[in-house]
């Protein structure tokens, strides 16, 4: 509290120092008859090396800025069309870097030098068209070079994935990533968000995860069924805020299972097999140098970004819809070590857009591996396909196992209530 | 057109009395509080924004603190914020979002359109015209009180339990959407959303307002060709504004529906804290398309009036007429009409089809060249000018070094596949801050210095002028520049802390807190500048020295009007305008200024 009080008192007697200043600025030039409109012709030489001074400093603090912070961070870009993205950050680096120094030093050149002297009139100069043509053209033959070259760049990276580049999915939820690689088929499996249930995160489509994910909705501890028993009941008291939200999701559940059903009837199992094979993968994504991958983005909540800082590559992930994005890791994270004198060095995948309280730490840890490094792990990693892990889940071995589960939780549910 | 502008003036109501004294007999509730005349409507649009940006800046403060000092207890957050959004004097990382939210929302919105525009296009339309009055007082007065409504909404959402919103100023769908993923998607969103509506619909009106008044009130002998690049600026901006934000208001008011109907305009197939929701179709790509349709003229609409004003006093303080006239008016008009083409290069990494993102590639590297032509025309009209370095002409020399930098770096942003590597980190920060928090706030500087005169009849000292011109830019550029080596290296923007670096990339991660701190300092020192701004305007309004009606020797007719403020700003006879307002130092004439309203000399040609 105490210093809170100085603070406030600090304040108060700084203000009163400077309106006594002012006040004496005020008499004096009541004294030298000079209105505060006529500037002096001191107060403009003062400002005027000012403009020069603060000129030289602006440039020097940014020279070095540049030499000692322009390449932290951004290292050398660790993916093959990376390359070339840099290249050309640099071109235009160094076209804006020149005309920022050109169009400054002019500005504050000519603030300097061409301010009031007696007896120097100003120059009547209202127009020259050859002039005003000649910075009308200049920067458009510049900016036709920039745009050709961008474009370029551009069509090249957003340009779709080769056959046999390899499909691995990126799925975001508030705050974490899961990769999810397509498998032998390189065919990513379907997904419909209708389908997450405890045991199948990424929702992922086969006629086991329907049916369970039916069978869940309408069973399940907080399931259509249990719902209706609980709002039928007429030993329980409910309050009406609680009741309204049952209803409201036993309304919104009876809506959803009706398209489950639905995309039950039209379910083809021959694509079953798209979805067993693949491989989730969480905490790191590993991939192999020199392969082009083609990654498929996805949200389960609010929009996130999928940014790589070191392989030049970003793509945001949006609820409702795939979004895709290609590049080829080329720098081993070894190697990348070694360049960096890093030896805890990583990439990794951070979100870039702005998605709840702890945005800021959700990111994936990435590794690029050498390709005999990469296929020992992939071949171990095949042990657990999705048909393993989703059968090997204690929960649900297979469709009939739920039942006993969620039976066991209705009934735990029904005894949490009777107690009350 | 004189007699036009009389006959219009004729039928205010509340200058029924037809005689400019008509004012005495004005009671306190119609002269200060819901006023029509338009510069005492000015001034309550300027006293509202200065109010708003101290506020939007004190947010900056606390949430640069947290940035700079990740972690550590300060008594300066828990004084703000208490118990309940800083325990223990560290910030929530909910309440951080929501101060970055509020304060990029009050800054663009309620400082740099509604204070500057507002202040501005309502003080010098009708005075540089030549009319007695906006074209409608009344709607003019409504104006204002809907901006006062919004802002004050704006403001008791940071009061609100859950909290203001929290999803960044432009709100995107579905974390604005979702109560469930962010707390500040509540309460705090509803009123921001009220708080926009409003905001939009006073917006509109007064454009509306400034459009017709440019069109129908100019004096005898104000032709178009005639009229300073002030207002070239406002009436640009107003058409700008009637035309983009009516697409923000169906933005919002879709959004609106999603959260309190249950449409799915914005939503599709989402999971969210549990519980799946049946929304299903919608895309929160349209929210984008929409936003920016209006975020994008947005831009221009903050920039435009403070390039009009820095015209002028550039012009008026170099003794020299502005260079280039018509080819300014050309560049703002093509800068205007560019600014509707280019919206999406807001969205290159959306997931937008590439395609698409080529044409805007295209349209948006555009805009560099009308803007290149404006800054050669101010370095040229400084070039063998007489330079007089009133505070204004400090904040005027400013605002065009901040449009270079931040101009420049809009190149890199605008190349969609160097956008990629920066795209939504601190480099769009400072390319943003610099051309909209420098450059737009100073235009916005030096308009109150150099009209401060027109609008209290009072002078503003010109040392603490000095004083806080050197330390704004100085900690300006002091914040800015070293940001952009924080966005180039690649850190995130609205990150609560970087400690997430420390576990892969240590080197990063010591820049960016290094670099973090200084930018920190440097915001603080210029905040306290601004202190010195505010002592100065609110002592100079009642203390400072009684003004000349002419202090600069400028042309515009503004300055033909008696300091003392009468209703229908010119006691008796509109002024009749004979030439272009910017004859300084004109050939053959014995002073170096011309005022617009002297007639052509025998044999003289104008301009």
């Amino acid at each position: 509290m105490g210093s809170k009080l100085i603070a406030l008192l600090v304040i108060v007697l700084g203000v009163i120092a400077i309106a006594q200043l002012v006040r004496v600025y005020e008499l004096s030039n009541k004294l030298r008859n000079r209105g505060e409109h006529e500037i002096s012709s001191r107060d403009n030489f003062v400002n005027a090396r000012l403009m020069f001074i603060f000129m030289v400093a602006l440039f020097a603090s940014f020279i070095y800025l540049m030499f000692r912070f322009g390449w932290t961070g951004r290292g050398e870009a660790a993916s093959v069309h990376g390359k070339g993205m840099d290249w050309l950050m640099d071109l235009n680096l160094i076209i804006i870097i020149a005309v920022f120094f050109l169009t400054n030093s002019l500005l504050f050149l000519f603030a300097y030098k061409y301010v009031k002297r007696p007896g120097v009139a100003a120059f009547y100069y209202p127009h020259n068209n050859k002039l005003e043509l000649l910075w009308t053209v200049v920067p458009a033959c510049v900016l036709a070079v920039i745009i050709i070259l961008g474009l370029k760049s551009w069509n090249d990276t957003t340009n779709t994935a080769k056959d046999d580049s390899i499909r691995v999915e990126l799925f975001s939820k508030q705050f974490d990533w899961t990769a999810r690689y397509a498998g032998d088929d390189n065919k990513l499996g379907r997904f419909d968000y209708k389908l997450t249930t405890d045991n199948n995160e990424l929702a992922l489509m086969t006629t086991n995860t329907i049916d369970s994910a039916i069978y869940a909705m309408e069973n399940g501890a907080s399931g259509i069924k249990a719902l209706e028993a609980k709002l039928n009941d007429r030993t329980i008291m409910l309050i009406p805020e609680d009741r309204q939200k049952m209803e409201d999701d036993l309304s919104r559940k009876t809506r959803l299972i009706r398209l489950l059903h639905q995309m039950r009837a039209r379910h083809n199992d021959k694509i079953d097999a798209m979805a067993w094979d693949d491989i989730i993968q969480k905490d790191t994504l590993y991939l192999c140098v020199n392969k082009e991958y083609e990654f498929n983005f996805r949200s389960k909540d609010v929009i996130h970004s999928a940014f790589f800082p070191y392989f030049r590559a970003q793509m945001n992930t949006v609820p409702g819809m795939t979004t895709r994005f290609k590049f080829t890791p080329d720098v081993t994270t070894a190697d990348m070590r070694e360049r960096v004198k890093n030896d805890k060095f990583n990439y990794s995948l951070l979100c870039n857009k702005i998605c709840g309280g702890a945005h800021y730490k959700m990111k994936m840890i990435v590794v690029v591996l050498s390709e005999t490094e990469y296929k020992s792990w992939m071949t171990a990693k095949k042990k657990q396909t999705f048909r393993d892990t989703y059968f090997a889940s204690a929960a649900a071995p297979a469709v009939q196992a739920p039942v006993a589960a969620d039976t066991l939780a209705v009934k735990v549910d029904t005894l949490a209530v009777a107690k009350k | 057109m004189a007699a036009v502008a009389h006959e219009a003036h004729g039928h205010h109501d509340s200058h029924g009395h037809h005689d400019a004294h008509g004012h005495h007999e004005e009671n306190f509730v119609s002269k200060y509080i819901f006023s029509q005349d338009h510069k005492m409507i000015s001034k309550q649009f300027l006293l509202t924004a200065i109010f708003m940006g101290i506020v939007a800046m004190l947010l900056s403060i606390l949430f640069r603190v947290q940035l700079a000092w990740p972690g550590e207890s300060s008594n300066f957050l828990s004084f703000f914020l208490g118990e309940e959004w800083a325990p223990g004097g560290v910030l929530k990382e909910d309440m951080y979002l929501g101060l970055v939210t509020i304060h990029g929302t009050i800054m663009v919105f309620f400082l740099l359109t509604g204070g500057l525009s507002g202040t501005f296009s309502n003080l010098l339309i009708p005075l540089q015209l030549g009319a007695r009055d906006m074209a409608s007082g009344f709607l003019n007065m409504l104006s204002y009180w809907m901006f006062f409504l919004s802002s004050i909404l704006m403001l008791v959402s940071l009061f609100v339990e859950s909290g203001p919103a929290m999803a960044g100023w432009t709100v995107y769908p579905p974390l604005s959407a979702l109560p469930q993923a962010v707390s500040g998607s509540g309460l705090g969103m509803t009123l921001w959303l009220f708080s926009m509506a409003i905001f939009i619909a006073s917006s509109l009106i007064g454009s509306l307002n400034y459009i017709v008044t440019v069109l129908n009130l100019r004096t005898t002998g104000m032709k178009m060709t005639r009229m300073p690049l002030t207002i070239w600026a406002f009436f640009i901006t107003a058409i700008l504004g009637v035309l983009s934000f009516p697409v923000l208001l169906s933005a919002a008011l879709l959004l609106i529906m999603d959260r309190m109907a249950g449409t799915s305009f914005y939503l599709s197939d989402i999971i969210v804290g549990g519980e799946m929701l049946t929304n299903h179709g919608g895309s929160p790509i349209l929210y984008q398309h929409l936003f920016w349709f209006l975020g994008h003229p947005e831009v221009y609409i903050v920039l435009l009036p403070a390039l009009g004003l820095s015209s002028e006093i550039i012009s008026t303080n170099s003794r020299k007429p502005i260079f280039g006239y018509r080819a300014m008016i050309g560049s703002m008009l093509a800068i205007g009409f560019l600014s509707f083409i280019v919206w999406a290069h807001h969205m290159f990494v959306t997931g937008m089809n590439p395609f698409l993102g080529s044409v805007f590639v295209f349209t948006t590297l555009l805009i560099a060249i009308p803007s290149a032509v404006k800054v050669f025309n101010y370095l040229t009209t400084l070039w063998k000018g007489s330079i007089v370095f009133t505070p204004a002409m400090l904040f005027a020399v400013g605002l065009v070094s901040t449009f270079i930098t931040g101009g420049v770096t809009g190149i890199i942003l605008a190349d969609a596949a160097l956008d990629i590597a920066v795209h939504d980190t601190y480099f769009v920060v400072a390319h943003f801050h610099v051309v909209m928090g420098l450059s737009a706030v100073f235009g916005m500087f030096a308009g109150v210095y150099h009209w401060f005169p027109k609008m209290y009849g009072r002078m503003m000292n010109n040392r603490l002028g000095y004083v806080h011109f050197w330390l704004t830019i100085i900690s300006g550029y002091g914040v800015f520049l070293p940001m952009h080596f924080v966005g180039i290296a690649g850190a995130p923007r609205r990150y609560y802390d970087y400690s997430v670096y420390g576990d892969f990339d240590a080197d990063t991660f010591v820049m960016i807190m290094d670099l973090n701190m200084i930018i920190t300092v440097f915001a603080i020192l210029g905040s306290i500048a601004q202190g010195i701004f505010l002592f100065n305007f609110f002592y100079s309004i009642y203390r400072g020295t009684v003004a000349p009606q002419n202090p600069w020797n400028s042309n515009t007719l503004e300055w033909t009007t008696p300091v003392e403020h009468v209703h229908g700003n010119w006691p008796g006879e509109l002024p009749t305008v004979h030439r272009w307002p910017y004859d300084y130092s004109k050939p053959g004439s014995d002073v170096d200024f011309i005022p617009q309203t002297v007639a052509l000399a025998e044999g003289e040609e104008e301009h």
